[in-house]
This record gives C-alpha cells, structure tokens and sequence, in this order.
C-alpha cells in the first residue's frame, strides 16, 4: 500500500467526472423529473406529487409487465437449459472440443440489431425461408398480425443469442469440478445421470445462481433492440416490454414526467436485482 | 492405472473401469457414446449457424432470386451488391461513413474505458485512503444500471450540454460506469501486498511501479477488458439511435435497420443488400469473438471469480 493521500484522488478524478456528469446527475435529475408535470405547452412544470408513478402504474404499462415477465421467465429457462445441456456434452467430448466451443459462442458477438434484422428476414411473411417452411409444414406465419407470432419469434431470436452466453458460464463452471469428485462418484457406482444430478449440477450452484440473474437482466434491458427491429412494440402491445414503453412514452409521446417515473420504476427493479447478484457474488458456495 | 485413469477420465465415459483390463472395453463403448455426442452437437452447431449462413447466401444473390424460391447455394451478385451498397442507396448513409463512425465508436468507448478505469482501480486497489468508499459505492450502484434503464434522462443532460450528434455525446455516457473498474479491481486484488511495500522500500514511486510492475503483469485482464468495450461499443443500437440521428453521424448497426425500411421501398423488396449490409455489420465483433475467445471467455468470467 501507498501512503500518498491526494495522488489516489487525483487518479479517480476522469473517472469520477465522467460518471458524475453521466450516471448521477442523469440520475438525480430523472428522478426529480418524475415527480412533476409539464403543463399543456411543455413550457413549465409544476410539482405533481405521486401522480406520475400512478400515471404510469395503470393501463399499458402493466400489460408490459406482464409481457416482460414472462418473456424474461421464457428466454431465461429456454437458454439456461440449452446451454447446460450444450456445456454437459461439449465437456464430455474428446476431440474437437474448442471447435465445439466456438461453434457456440459466436452467436453472442452479433449486434441485437443485426441479429433481428436477420430473423426478421428469415421470418418475413412473403420471402423469409422461415416463414416458407411454416407454411410448407400448414402455419399460416404472419407476425405482423398475430401477437403471439410477433412475441415467440423475439424469444426464439434471443434464446438464440443467450444460449451462447449461458454457454460459456456453464463450460468454464463445469471445468472448475475437481476430477475427482466426479471419479467417486463413478467409483461408487453412480450412473451418468445420477451423476449429474447429485454431485455435477450442485457443484454448480453459484455459476447457475449468477447466469439467472444475468439471463434476467439481458431480458430486461438487453431487448430493445431486437423489439425496434422486428416488431416496434406490436402487434397490439404483445412485444412491448419495460423498456420500450418507457422509449415510447419518453420518446415518442414526448411526456416527461412519465417517463421519468417509469425510469425510477426501472431503477428499483435494477437495484433489486443488483443487490441479489451481490449476495451471489460475495457468498461462497461450496456445498461441501 | 493412475495416469491412465487421468488421461481418460475427462471424457467421462459411461462405465466406471477400476483396472487396465476393462480399459478396451471401456474405450470401445465410449467411442459410440461419442460418435451419437459428435453427431447431435455438428447438429445443433449447424441450427445455430443456419440464421447466419442463409444471411450470406442471401447477400450473394439479387433481390428478384427470392422471388422465385429460397437459394440455398450462395449465387455470383455478391460484388455487384457490394458495389451498390458502396455507391449508396438516396436516404442511407454511405457504408464507408457508417464503418467509420462505427470503429471510431467502438475504439473510442475501448480506449477511454481502458484510460479511466486503470488509474481508478489502481488507487482503490494499491492506495489507503478515505474516498475508497467512494468509488466502491460508485461501482456498487453502476454495475447494474445499463444505459438502458438511465437512457431517457441521459438523453435531457447530453441535449444540454449540446453533445447531440457528436462523438463525445455518443461516447461519453457509454463509458459512464464503474463496471471495468470492477473488472480490474478483481484482478489488482490478487497481486501480493508486499510486492508495492518492496517497491515503496526501494524507491519507486507508485506511478513507476504501475508502469513498470502492475501494467505488464495485467496484460491478460487488460485484453479482455479491450475485447469486452470494443464489442460493447460496436453493437450499441439505443443510444445511437437517440444520440447520432443524423445521416452523417450512423453507426453501421443504425444503418442495418435503416436500410430494412429503404429496401421495403423498392418495388422488389432489396433483402439481399440489407443481408449484405448485416453480414458487414456483424463479421467485426464476431471475428473479434472467435479470434480471441480465451480473452472473451476471462473477461466475461471475471465478474464473478
């Protein structure tokens, strides 16, 4: 340890301003926000109270809600299983084991927005392939019309990109088991899948416990991109999620002090989730 | 039988074995347990990559091909499309332009994250000092807020201070967070204490001894930072879209979604350019990916080790 006392402050200064300037006072000011009212003209504002948060706690902002609940409980369980079971087998393998790896993981680099713009083309109603073959095997496949449609083909794009994600976390947390535990194991009789289940997968516990907390926050907040692509919130509020509503009532709709409260709502809901990934990260599981 | 045991056992076959003997045995069942593996997996592999290779199928050949079916083979219009994306389609941003914004976004967000976050988590990490609770409730309540939760009131201050459409205000509030501090902290915290108490005794100075000792030694931490940020900036989509609305200013992910609407304007809808033009926005962050995956995989993990 160094004993100066100003040098350490003058070190964190850039970035101590730089998230002053963009983080806190952002902050601070949208939550200010939140509790006023512009008038009719948007010229001046007055204080609102509460009338914001109860604005915002009605009508369409619970149907997005919902719609983000269970697309976050849907794309979570869909890509935490896959990835599993994908880590499982590519562990096991002998050879081409990195090839494999790669294979996997590359899905995750591509940009939200291209990725969409590429489903978005496979799905299109008249020319996507996609699309094709559904009508080939007797889905009548219009997206643009059927909310249900609209809201799978999200999900599936984005299990498509957290899979690779929830890949890399279960490979690095299934090397991380001793040899032995696992020969044991196997020494005392224990079949494959016994195997799994009683030692492999309780091992992997904190690994398991920290990608729900990331697959949910990839749900969350991770998604806008890929709803602007393909579907802008439609048809009829079935993809629009938190942080779209907020995108378009802030941005769209031009009402302020709304949005300001929706984005306080979001700042609780990140807080919440934050301060569960803490207890993860600092709590040592070891079952042991 | 030890040895073997370990050169065998990570492919964890599907029979316990306790002795040479059964070692052929064992390897005979588990080349066909492997062979069943290989195949599901080149299966699924494949799934995974369909999206991708239909994308640049598609981006060889003219718009009118899709009209008669799906190509399934990549076609002989891939310079002609490039060509026409090159040259510019009225309305769009030139691709050049858009790649440029791009990178210089990218290394942009790389290299100021790289330039804020060292020297901060150096002083929390090799320096006692009061204003340590600081920074550490600073990353405390970053590390979560993505500038997808704070956008909306991001937005008021960037238009403010008058940063809309210039790189500092697409920049800027990208970098706004403690997260590589964290990253690096992480890493700084393994370093033995006596190794900056040997070097005070010795008379270097806490900005040698980072130059010098704490830099080189960081090499592996300070790549996967990089390779996170360069991919973090090269993908953002919201806050270009908010911040860089003019033509000028387009990231090449910005410009994906702008051709989609372009193309639909055409009377036989362009999909083989907006294909091409993903596939030229994707293949940076991909490539970036596989090439130096090792240093991907470390950045990622590191948050929780």
């Amino acid at each position: 340890m160094f004993p100066q006392r100003l040098l350490p402050f003058v070190l964190m200064l850039p970035e101590l301003a730089v998230v002053g300037v963009f983080f806190l006072w952002p902050s601070v000011e949208g939550a200010l926000e939140s509790l006023r009212e512009s008038n009719a003209f948007g010229l001046g504002s007055r204080f609102a109270g509460l009338a914001n948060f109860r604005a915002a706690l009605s009508g369409g902002y619970l149907q997005a809600l919902e719609v983000t609940i269970i697309f976050t409980v849907i794309t979570t369980v869909a890509s935490m299983g896959l990835g599993l079971v994908l880590a499982v087998q590519v562990e096991q393998v002998g050879r081409f084991k990195s090839l494999y790896r790669t294979l996997f993981v590359w899905s995750y680099a591509v940009p939200g927005a291209v990725a969409g713009s590429i489903w978005l083309f496979l799905f299109e109603p008249h020319v996507g392939p996609g699309a094709r073959f559904l009508g080939a095997v007797g889905i009548h496949w219009n997206f643009a019309l059927s909310g249900t449609q609209a809201f799978v083909l999200i999900c599936a794009m984005t299990v498509w990109q957290q899979t690779a994600y929830d890949f890399v976390f279960f490979s690095a947390g299934l090397q991380a088991i001793p040899l032995d535990v696992v020969e044991a194991a196997m020494v005392d009789g224990a079949g494959p899948l016994r195997r799994f289940w009683r030692i492999v997968f309780p091992l992997l516990g904190p690994t398991t416990l920290f990608v729900v907390v990331m697959d949910v926050l990839a749900a969350l907040f991770g998604s806008f991109a890929v709803i602007d692509v393909i579907s802008q919130g439609g048809p009829g509020g079935s993809t629009t999620t938190l942080v779209y509503a907020l995108y378009r009532d802030g941005f769209q709709n031009g009402d302020v002090g709304l949005a300001g409260a929706e984005t306080v709502l979001l700042f609780a809901i990140a807080g919440i989730l934050l301060a569960i990934q803490f207890r993860v990260i600092n709590k040592k599981v070891h079952y042991r | 039988m030890m040895t073997a045991d370990r050169r065998d056992q990570p492919e964890v076959g599907p029979a316990p074995a306790l002795g040479p003997p059964k070692l052929t045995r064992r390897v005979r069942r588990g080349s066909g347990a492997s062979t069943v593996r290989h195949v599901g997996l080149a299966l699924v592999a494949a799934l995974f990559a369909l999206p991708l290779y239909l994308c640049a199928v598609v981006a060889t050949h003219s718009a009118s091909d899709l009209l008669r079916g799906v190509p399934i083979l990549p076609g002989g219009q891939i310079w002609a499309n490039l060509s026409t994306l090159v040259k510019g389609i009225p309305d769009t941003p030139k691709l050049v332009s858009m790649l440029v914004n791009s990178a210089v976004m990218a290394l942009g967000v790389t290299v100021l994250k790289l330039a804020l976050s060292i020297p901060a988590a150096y002083a929390v990490s090799f320096f006692r000092f009061r204003g340590r609770m600081v920074m550490f409730a600073l990353i405390f309540v970053t590390l979560m807020m993505p500038i997808e939760v704070r956008f909306f009131p991001t937005y008021a201050v960037t238009a403010n201070l008058g940063l809309l459409n210039t790189q500092t205000g697409l920049i800027l509030p990208l970098v706004a967070s403690a997260t590589a501090v964290f990253l690096l902290r992480q890493f700084f915290r393994t370093f033995p204490l006596e190794l900056a108490d040997a070097a005070r005794l010795d008379g270097v100075g806490p900005m040698r001894f980072l130059v010098a000792i704490v830099l080189p030694l960081s090499r592996p931490v300070l790549a996967a930072v990089a390779v996170l940020e360069f991919i973090y900036g090269w993908n953002q989509y919201l806050w270009p879209l908010l911040v860089a609305s003019s033509l000028k200013r387009a990231t090449v992910v910005i410009g994906v979604k702008g051709l989609i609407g372009a193309a639909q304007s055409f009377a036989v809808p362009q999909w083989d350019l907006v294909m091409l033009l993903a596939l030229v926005a994707l293949i940076p962050p991909v490539l970036v990916v596989v090439v130096m995956q090792r240093w991907f995989v470390r950045g990622l993990m590191s948050g929780i080790s």
